[in-house]
């Protein structure tokens, strides 16, 4: 059965928050085990940190920053619709919060590049 | 599937992440200018109480906060339940504490 | 190019199972048509074999709720113009619930978790007292009669997402009935219905994902009322702590 018609734009915020969640969950480890290599292996940190000068890589970098940015901004959002009184514009806050958030990640692609 | 006090405790850890990801997203873009070493970032953070921390506090909320909402797409997307639910999402946040809490350790103890 | 649509292609879920069968039926399309005027030429001239539910066919009591194109809808209340410009249509019962006949969905579960969420009065006072006046004013009593008209036609039930991934999940149309007690003054369930809400398939389940608010016939807003709940178990939650 095809499902509900979904282009509203609170089910597509729903959906990238879920998405960025998911994507940032399964991007830390891999953050954390490169980290850790500060310790063990430094120069490989290095070789990686050299490696990630590349424009590409600043481009995932800038993506990276956009899904954290856009999951917590989103993620305010639903805590004022759900903690602060009722406000009729989740749509507009909506669309704010991708915005925002795609301000501070362009922000970080314009100095790293 | 959340009760009362999952969403509590995801709805709390996120609160305490707020100024720590602002944070962590202004020294990101702070940092990155003239590119990145590793000595560069030992250079900072190194004996540093304060990023210990800064950063130690965040890998304790994520690591709640992240194993919550797997949960939550586990449950939904993929249907499981009981004690196969729990054991991932136990399994999630002890895998991203132990890794998180090197990390930290690796960059700031001397 | 061609002639104006003379006849509409219309799919129809046949079968007491979700999926079972699609039949293909030739419908003569008119100016002005809904697509509860198909379904029932459908079982009227074609297939009388065919069933599906229906009452005021005005747009009130919501028996005809179905999936039309993928959304849940009044059938009566659907132009067919409005939902099919190219003179096609998919129909299938309600999502989310199971079937009993082709487009008859069983509406029990749905009425189970009305229940199971303390969607009834509990009675603060019995016929011996005087009559209590409500404020219609009453912050409270406005919040509470935002959500009173829900007819309970499942439409909600059947658009939200959360349902469809979580079966414990109470649902958009149970909630804000719960919390439409919780706000009536009158209403003695306070600590049973906050109870209801914070299980497993309660309001924390919630995505906020609003397909509910959006779908809902009646303009009602179930997705407020969740906020609201959630807002005071949270409160309830800080309570208990200090009373621990």
């Amino acid at each position: 059965m095809k499902a509900p018609a979904r282009s509203h734009p609170l089910w597509l915020a729903f959906v990238l928050h879920r998405l960025s969640g998911l994507a940032l969950a399964l991007f830390l480890p891999a953050h954390f085990w490169l980290l850790s290599q500060a310790l063990t292996n430094p120069s490989r940190l290095d070789g990686f940190l050299a490696f990630a000068e590349m424009p590409l890589v600043k481009l995932s970098e800038f993506g990276l920053v956009f899904l954290l940015a856009v999951h917590m901004f989103g993620g305010l959002r639903l805590m004022a619709l759900e903690f602060l009184p009722w406000s009729d514009r989740q749509k507009t806050l909506a669309a704010g919060a991708v915005g925002v958030a795609f301000l501070i990640s362009t922000t970080f692609f314009l100095k790293a590049v | 599937m959340l009760d009362l006090r999952l969403y509590m405790l995801q709805r709390l850890s996120a609160l305490v992440m707020a100024p720590l990801v602002l944070g962590h997203l202004a020294v990101m873009i702070y940092a990155i200018q003239g590119g990145l070493s590793t000595a560069e970032i030992l250079g900072r953070t190194q004996g540093s109480v304060l990023w210990f921390a800064f950063y130690g506090l965040f890998v304790f909320a994520v690591s709640l906060h992240a194993a919550i909402g797997l949960r939550v797409i586990i449950h939904e997307w993929f249907g499981l339940k009981g004690p196969v639910l729990s054991l991932l999402t136990w399994g999630a946040c002890a895998g991203l504490l132990v890794l998180g809490l090197r990390a930290v350790f690796a960059v700031t103890v001397p | 190019m061609t002639a104006a649509q003379e006849t509409l292609d219309v799919t129809v879920h046949r079968g007491t199972t979700r999926g079972a069968r699609y039949d293909s039926f030739q419908v003569p399309a008119h100016a002005s048509q809904t697509v509860l005027d198909v379904v029932s030429w459908i079982q009227q001239f074609a297939d009388p074999t065919l069933s599906y539910r229906f009452a005021c066919r005005v747009g009130m009591c919501g028996s005809c709720a179905m999936m039309v194109n993928g959304t849940p809808r009044w059938t009566c209340r659907t132009h067919v113009k409005k939902v099919a410009a190219d003179g096609k249509l998919m129909i299938e019962p309600l999502r989310n619930l199971p079937v009993i006949k082709d487009l008859a969905a069983d509406m029990d579960p749905f009425f189970d978790k009305w229940t199971a969420a303390q969607g009834q009065h509990h009675p603060s006072q019995t016929r011996h007292d005087p009559i209590e006046p409500i404020d219609p004013v009453d912050p409270l009593r406005v919040e509470a009669d935002l959500g009173v008209e829900c007819i309970n036609c499942a439409i909600c039930y059947a658009a939200c997402d959360t349902v469809a991934g979580n079966p414990d999940y109470l649902g958009p149309a149970a909630l804000q009935r719960a919390w439409t007690l919780l706000n009536d003054s009158r209403d003695d369930g306070r600590g049973a219905i906050l109870d209801a809400v914070s299980g497993t398939g309660g309001c924390h389940n919630c995505h906020s994902m609003g397909s509910c608010t959006q779908y809902c016939p009646n303009e009602l807003n179930p997705m407020r009322a969740i906020a609201g709940l959630k807002r005071e178990t949270a409160k309830s939650f800080f309570k208990g702590k200090r009373n621990a």
